[in-house]
């Protein structure tokens, strides 16, 4: 059986749902929802990844790349709010995120 | 070509299974070590598809970095995870909803596409034959894209900042060093000499 596009973006398309669902299923544990935003953006670069190798164009790869850092800038600035929020408040819930009463 | 289809099967099974267990494990540790179990499997799936580089990267950046982050702040943090967890039932209904109606968008999308006869013609920098896949991407990336790749630096600078402002606080009470005030000294400031008279003391 080849391996053909369709199977890498079928795994992509259940990495994202998966992390979709992630966040809806932990709707109080941010930590678990960075996770899930982690398991989005990884969807993101396989499908990225999978058509820079399929078409054969290399800037597919150069986008992955940006993405990853995205991403990593991403989980370092929401881990700091994290630390930030719970030396605030003594709890990481986020139900309790009302302080500013948006 | 047979082993690199056992090994699809295997990187992609044990990558979408661990990703369920990022989900729903009921200890967060477990969950950050899922997440790797996730990382370094898409990274296999990576060097499947002739990505050598960002495999690597893949795992330097996430498994090395993000995920030890991850894991950090899960140790350091005492939050009452059980607690956390109370109503997780209460949302799997809409939860499981959505993600059913996304996912079978999705796989509607996937094995329903063409593309376009335009596209074979109009790739920017294609992938040469005979060279590795970092020195492709090296070609690449240092030429036509240098301002994205300033751009992610200075995205990965910014962040870096604000991580550290966002985390570092004195406390008030603690005594710490402050090399302006020691080196700002001068010997009339610092010193007194005192003449004492014998038999008397100071008072």
């Amino acid at each position: 059986m080849i391996i053909g596009l369709g199977h890498y973006l079928a795994v992509a398309a259940m990495l994202f749902t998966l992390g979709i669902f992630g966040i809806f299923l932990n709707r109080k544990n941010v930590i678990i929802i960075l996770m899930s935003i982690e398991l989005i953006l990884l969807a993101v670069n396989i499908n990225l990844v999978a058509f820079s190798a399929f078409l054969g164009d290399i800037v597919g790869q150069v986008y992955a790349l940006i993405v990853l850092t995205v991403a990593a800038a991403e989980a370092a600035i929401g881990l700091a709010i994290l630390v930030a929020y719970y030396r605030n408040r003594g709890s990481i819930a986020v139900d309790d995120v009302n302080l500013m009463k948006g | 070509m047979i082993i690199s289809g056992i090994f699809f099967w295997l990187f992609a099974i044990v990558c979408v299974a661990s990703a369920v267990m990022v989900i729903s494990s009921r200890n967060p540790v477990h969950s950050v070590l899922f997440l790797i179990l996730a990382f370094v499997n898409a990274a296999g799936l990576f060097v499947l598809m002739g990505a050598e580089f960002l495999a690597m990267i893949l795992i330097v950046v996430y498994v090395g970095a993000v995920a030890v982050l991850f894991l950090f702040v899960v140790m350091m943090l005492d939050v009452d995870f059980a607690e956390l967890r109370h109503g997780f039932l209460n949302y799997l209904p809409v939860g499981g909803l959505i993600g059913a109606i996304l996912f079978v968008e999705l796989i509607t999308v996937v094995f329903t596409w063409v593309i376009a006869p335009g596209v074979p013609k109009a790739i920017t920098a294609p992938i040469a034959g005979d060279v590795s896949n970092t020195e492709a991407l090296g070609l690449v990336l240092y030429t036509r894209y240098v301002y994205f790749f300033e751009a992610a630096g200075m995205i990965l600078l910014v962040a870096m900042i604000g991580a550290i402002v966002m985390t570092l606080h004195h406390k008030p009470g603690v005594k710490r060093q402050s090399i302006a005030e020691q080196v700002a000294r001068t010997r009339s400031s610092a010193i007194e000499v005192v003449k004492v008279k014998s038999g008397q003391g100071l008072s």
